[in-house]
């Protein structure tokens, strides 16, 4: 005879008693599960089955027994004595329903990999389409002047563009330094020091300035549009407008578009005043060059071609992180997780594409020599 | 005469077919119900009729323009003329109750501010919300509040067909009832059309002229209650010929 928690056994000639005892619920039923695999049910002996000393059962206790004893049970040499009608009538209900493994569709690196590539075919074929309406909505916005949405570009201006002055502002007084710093130790070797002006105005006006305001744009405004299209996918409001006859590509996505094309090309100037600007004050600090000679050498040096091929990206980048923060928007399907991830992909889309964009200027500007 | 004609509607998402052959008609002023069990394709079939999703195959007439072959221009007409109440409003949050109740009549109109508010009062008051609500943004409504504001919003522009998708789900027993009175009310008064999806059997045996019971990916069942009653369908059986709806509507029931 062994004792345990919850099973006790007795064994005679000719019946094994198993005697069920404790609480039979979800909260003790891994003890259950542990005493059960050191019961060894004798074959060729009749089986009586105890349970009038079980305290408490539940769903999940009973499920165990069935998954214990139903089979045995089948069988003519065992029964149950004890149970009351309440147990019986769920033993009775958790037998009938059908119990079939949930198949999950097995997961490894393979299946992992297929279909992040079926995704990522899928969004570029959807975005192709999204590029394709929003040509539709430039022509017969051309068309139909009378249907641009001039106050909604205003606005995006100001939450897009005006309201990221300072945190460019602050960015790109910082990086100015940095290349002047950097420059300075370099160029002061040689007694270069007036180089440093060169250095950091082409390097500000031709590169630095326009990447850097749009990736702080690409992570402020092109994340904010996916957002807000997003939520109001959920909330049904793009296809509210839809049935009011509001296409969504004239009244969300252009203006935002539009604004931005205005927008970046002159925060990219007012960046590149401020990166210049940056630059004097470093070099003022640590090669003593006066803000007097700064300048004659920035009027020498700086010609309007860099100015004009850094701002040239403007109107391109914003393209790129305007479609595709509304593009990311409209892909949000109707879990508000969806949200959070394409409002990631918008920002890492965009801020790669960027950088794309940026080296294949570089490549142009290199093999037309300028 | 038949305001929406749907005829062999084959719906596909992937491999997974929704409709396979969906066909009804609607009657000009009818309150028309589609009907049937959850994942039946109801709202897709909705979102077909109203131009937010395309079937893979079949043919769609509403107001006497086939979606299929439809233009640009002809798509914001037929726009123009139907409203749709969403199953949770899809009020504009950005904007206040007055502002989305106005928004079509601006962008549409040249009707002047001060009759636009006045139409903007009338509907409010027609869907029996105080002035007041106009003022205040959709966040800070009840649920049967924004039914109500979605409903007004949907009639700004008097149209003639009225969409609702599950209309008094979510709204008490009480704001049900008022809701479907509220629906006739307009039907009688407007001449609208009214299509709409509803699991509420009150709204059914009250209100409800006509409808479509989805199920087995086509239409079962079609026509007035009595028609629908007759049909021996197990959808049918088991939605509208268990205990419960025998007892409650059982002076409708009981010649079945």
């Amino acid at each position: 005879m062994s004792t345990h928690h919850y099973i006790s056994t007795i064994s005679n000639i000719d019946t094994f008693t198993i005697s069920l005892s404790g609480d039979w619920v979800v909260m003790s039923l891994d003890s259950i599960e542990r005493e059960l695999k050191s019961l060894h049910i004798p074959l060729n002996r009749d089986i009586v089955i105890d349970v009038s000393s079980v305290k408490e059962f539940d769903t999940a206790g009973i499920l165990l027994f069935i998954d214990k004893f139903a089979s045995l049970l089948d069988t003519d040499r065992a029964k149950v004595i004890g149970y009351s009608l309440k147990q019986e009538d769920m033993y009775q209900l958790l037998i009938k329903s059908p119990f079939e493994d949930i198949k999950h569709p097995k997961e490894n690196i393979f299946s992992d990999i297929g279909k992040y590539m079926v995704s990522l075919f899928n969004d570029i074929i959807a975005f192709l389409a999204f590029l394709g309406e929003l040509a539709f909505t430039i022509l017969h916005t051309i068309i139909h002047p009378k249907s641009f949405r001039i106050k909604e570009v205003v606005y995006h201006i100001r939450h897009s563009g005006f309201d990221a002055l300072l945190i460019i502002a602050m960015t790109s007084f910082l990086v100015g330094m940095v290349i002047a710093y950097q420059g300075a130790v370099e160029l002061s070797k040689f007694g270069a020091d007036i180089y440093i002006v060169d250095t950091v105005a082409i390097s500000i006006v031709r590169e630095l300035g326009p990447m850097i305001t749009a990736i702080v744009i690409a992570g402020r405004s092109g994340s904010a549009y996916t957002a807000e299209i997003g939520a109001m996918k959920i909330t049904e409001e793009i296809s509210a407008m839809r049935t009011m006859g509001f296409d969504p590509f004239a009244f969300l996505v252009l203006p935002r578009v539009i604004a931005l094309m205005i927008s970046l090309p002159l925060l990219i100037f007012f960046s590149d005043i401020v990166g210049i600007w940056g630059g004097m004050i470093a070099s003022t600090m640590e090669l003593h060059l006066s803000a007097t000679q700064f300048i004659d050498r920035l009027y020498e040096v700086l010609e309007l071609k860099h100015y004009i091929l850094g701002m040239i990206k403007g109107p391109v980048f914003a393209f790129v992180i305007a479609s595709i923060g509304c593009f990311r928007g409209l892909m949000v399907s109707d879990n508000t997780e969806s949200i959070g991830l394409q409002t990631t992909s918008s920002v890492v889309n965009s801020i790669f594409l960027v950088i794309a964009f940026d080296a294949l200027f570089s490549v142009i500007y290199t093999e037309l020599g300028l | 005469m038949s305001i929406i004609r749907v005829d062999g509607i084959v719906t596909k998402f992937g491999s997974r077919v929704i409709h396979d052959g969906v066909s009804l008609s609607v009657k000009e002023s009818e309150i028309f119900a589609i009907l049937g069990e959850s994942g039946s394709g109801k709202s897709v079939l909705l979102k077909e009729i109203i131009m937010l999703l395309k079937p893979f195959a079949g043919k769609i007439d509403v107001l006497g323009y086939d979606l299929e072959s439809i233009s640009f221009t002809q798509a914001q007409e037929l726009r123009s003329k139907w409203g749709v109440l969403f199953q949770f409003g899809a009020l504009y949050s950005s904007m206040t109750i007055a502002q989305n109740i106005e928004v079509q009549l601006k962008e549409y109109t040249k009707i002047s501010k001060k009759m636009r508010r006045k139409l903007v009062e009338s509907k409010l008051a027609m869907v029996g919300l105080e002035p007041f609500v106009g003022a205040l943004y959709p966040s800070e409504l009840s649920g049967g509040m924004i039914k109500r504001a979605a409903l007004a919003r949907a009639l700004a522009m008097d149209p003639k067909l009225l969409f609702l998708d599950e209309p008094t789900s979510g709204l008490d027993p009480v704001g049900a009832r008022h809701f479907d009175e509220l629906i006739v009310e307009l039907r009688d008064m407007l001449g609208i059309t009214v299509v709409m999806i509803t699991h509420d059997l009150d709204s059914i045996f009250s209100i409800v002229d006509s409808m479509a019971i989805l199920a087995d990916k086509r239409v079962v069942a079609s026509g007035t209650i009595d028609d629908v009653l007759a049909s021996t369908h197990p959808f049918v059986e088991e939605f509208f010929k268990n205990d419960y709806t025998k007892e409650k509507y059982v002076d409708r029931l009981s010649d079945v």
